[in-house]
């Protein structure tokens, strides 16, 4: 019998939906009909929290309380570590999420397991576990297995795995690591302004940049021609952190996810996995870049390889 | 007082490139070297602390892990102001993964002891977003990953920062110094190298270090140490979508086809 332990992740009292999607890769996991999967929740309101995990195949909630109500990194190390030493999984899954990004690495180094990040794949070959995750800026498939391993700590891409649906219920036990203390504090939550912007969440037709625009200069030119086609001007990351365009503007995993956009042109931007994370779900996605092998290609609808700026006169051109 | 920044030499690939007969890499023939984007913003969150401070109190160190090559991203750190510039390298090294990286950076760490270790959230060419975190779990010391915000006096017992969450939240923690910090791109606005920096970067030393340096043993590096091993390469099946091909004209036309479209279906 193998065990797949998966860690919800949750915020400000909200289990956070790419639960639902590591519990669907716990399935792919199983290989016996006795095999098991385990669903834990770190936190003080662990208990309470539980009942939002009510979820087809869960064999079993534990509700693993600590002493702090939202994520501290050094308890959910502790917590998670301890739970790998107890029920010996073969296989730990936690959303490669930003919580995840400040403690999975510890537990997977002070531990000793297998470890590998940002996971879109799993499958076993030969009984070995082996998972794929993206090379050199997504442009190649990396497979890797954990000789040596017991156990394999993944962290997974959100949106690769389908959302669970059905519901059930799980067994529910209690873990209480409330005696477990931490070198760090969590203070309060920022939500960082809009500033009285637009907000791109609602609109349908967006033509965003990315760094392929070069210079500051270069936005005005932009900026005309989503006025002129009635699009709203939105940008992938740098523009926003360069100050081009307010951050309010900024689409992806940090930034804003466009869940009304209906037609989404992408201007010069490489379709990293933080970028796409906002936008991929649009149903007519056309990018512009001059890198055939760019990796946005890869869920645009429409691809068009060439040069943002001799694009942008042209359509100027026939618009006039 | 110290802090030691932790930077990656990424790779780039051509256009056209070629995966290396075993499978395992792509061919080094096909890749183009740079100092990691994220490295550039944390190289500077050190530089503005260091700025902020008495002349001469705080001392930048860039560390790096790898061959020759990597010289030239740590020079770059030393044009940006860097005092002090360390590569560590040996050949039972090769095939370190990320955590083996980050448990050889931390035994730079140890030896300097600094009063903080930066690292990139993550590299550019790799994105395991794993080596910081790994230096901090080799040390055993306060961590914190994404950070956006940097509020810390040198030598303060307690540093406040502000976490980039998803969505546009931050999440404002206190944490006990010394601390291992991922920092994230926008965390500040990165200088470019002067012309004299270059210059006297050009002078400065870049000191190498190998294992006897960092009381680490073969068995403890290289690929032998990683936590994962890299069975296969292959170029993922690309091209979903649908290429508009034609001169820029024609291109021009289909897209303002696709957007007329879009606004009948719409209207
Ligand atoms: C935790 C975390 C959260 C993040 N959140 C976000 C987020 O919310 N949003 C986001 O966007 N990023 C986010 N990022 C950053 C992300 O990883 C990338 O760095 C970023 O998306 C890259 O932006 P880009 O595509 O504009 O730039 P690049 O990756 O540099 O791509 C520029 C593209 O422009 C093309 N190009 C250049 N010149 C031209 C030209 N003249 N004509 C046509 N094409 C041209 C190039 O071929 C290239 O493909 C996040 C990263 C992390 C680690």
């Amino acid at each position: 019998m193998n065990t797949i332990l998966v860690v919800a992740e949750h915020r400000r009292g909200e289990v956070r939906p790419v639960t639902l999607e590591l519990i669907t890769a716990a399935q792919q996991l199983k290989t016996a009909a006795d095999d098991r999967v385990l669903l834990a929740i770190i936190g003080q309101e662990a208990e309470s929290l539980a009942s939002q995990l009510q979820w087809a195949g869960v064999d079993e909630i534990i509700a693993c309380k600590t002493n702090s109500a939202e994520f501290e990194p050094e308890l959910a190390e502790q917590a998670v570590s301890a739970l790998i030493v107890s029920r010996k999984p073969i296989a730990v899954l936690l959303p490669h999420s930003v919580d995840s990004l400040g403690y999975a690495t510890a537990v997977a180094v002070k531990g000793g397991y297998g470890y590998a990040t940002d996971v879109f794949k799993l499958a076993y070959d030969g009984g070995a576990l082996v998972a794929t995750r993206g090379g050199y800026n997504q442009k190649v498939n990396v497979e890797v297995d954990f000789p040596g391993h017991a156990c394999a700590v993944m962290t997974i891409r959100g949106g690769a795995f389908k959302p669970v649906e059905t519901v059930a219920a799980p067994l529910l036990t209690v873990d209480d690591r409330s005696e477990l203390s931490a070198r760090s504090r969590p203070l309060e939550f920022i939500e960082q302004g809009g500033g009285g912007d637009i907000d791109i969440t609602t609109v349908e037709f967006i033509m965003s940049i990315g760094r392929g625009i070069g210079e500051e200069a270069n936005v005005e030119d932009f900026r005309e021609l989503a006025d002129n086609i009635d699009a709203t001007l939105c940008c992938s990351r740098p523009i926003a952190d360069a100050g081009w365009l307010p951050k309010s503007r900024q689409v992806g995993q940090s930034g804003k996810v466009v869940s009304a956009c209906k037609l989404y042109v992408a201007m010069g931007i490489s379709g990293s996995i933080q970028h796409m994370a906002g936008m991929k779900h649009v149903s007519t996605i056309v990018a512009v870049n001059t890198d055939p092998g760019a990796s946005i290609f890869t869920i645009a609808k429409y691809g068009i390889v060439a040069d943002i700026f001799e694009i942008q006169e042209e359509l100027q051109a026939q618009l006039a | 007082m110290k802090i030691v920044v932790a930077v990656k030499q990424v790779a780039a690939l051509d256009d056209d490139f070629e995966i290396r007969a075993d499978g395992l890499d792509v061919d080094e023939d096909f890749l183009m070297y740079d100092l990691n984007e994220w490295d550039d913003y944390s190289l500077e969150e050190a530089m503005k602390i260091k700025e902020a401070a008495a002349e001469g109190a705080v001392e930048v160190i860039a560390v790096s892990v790898g061959p020759e090559r990597v010289d030239e991203s740590l020079r770059k750190c030393l044009a940006k102001g860097a005092d002090r510039a360390i590569r560590v390298w040996d050949d039972a090294m090769e095939g370190s993964d990320a955590v083996t990286i980050g448990r050889i950076l931390a035994g730079v760490v140890k030896k300097e002891a600094p009063a903080m270790v930066f690292a990139g959230v993550q590299s550019s060419d790799q994105a395991n977003a794993a080596t910081g975190m790994a230096i901090a779990a080799s040390l055993d010391w306060p961590h914190a990953a994404v950070v956006a915000e940097l509020d810390y006096q040198p030598g303060a017992a307690t540093a406040r920062i502000k976490r980039e969450l998803e969505g546009g939240m931050l999440q404002a923690v206190e944490i006990d110094c010394p601390a291992v910090l991922t920092l994230q791109l926008g965390i500040n606005k990165p200088r470019y190298a002067s012309l004299r920096g270059i210059k006297q970067a050009a002078a400065k030393p870049i000191e190498h270090w190998s294992l006897g340096d960092l009381g680490l043993d073969a068995t403890q590096v290289g690929a032998t140490a990683a936590l994962s091993r890299v069975r296969r390469m292959e170029i993922p099946v690309k091209g979903r979508a649908q290429m508009i091909e034609g001169t820029i004209a024609e291109q021009a036309a289909k897209l303002i086809e696709i957007i007329k479209e879009y606004k009948g279906e719409a209207a």
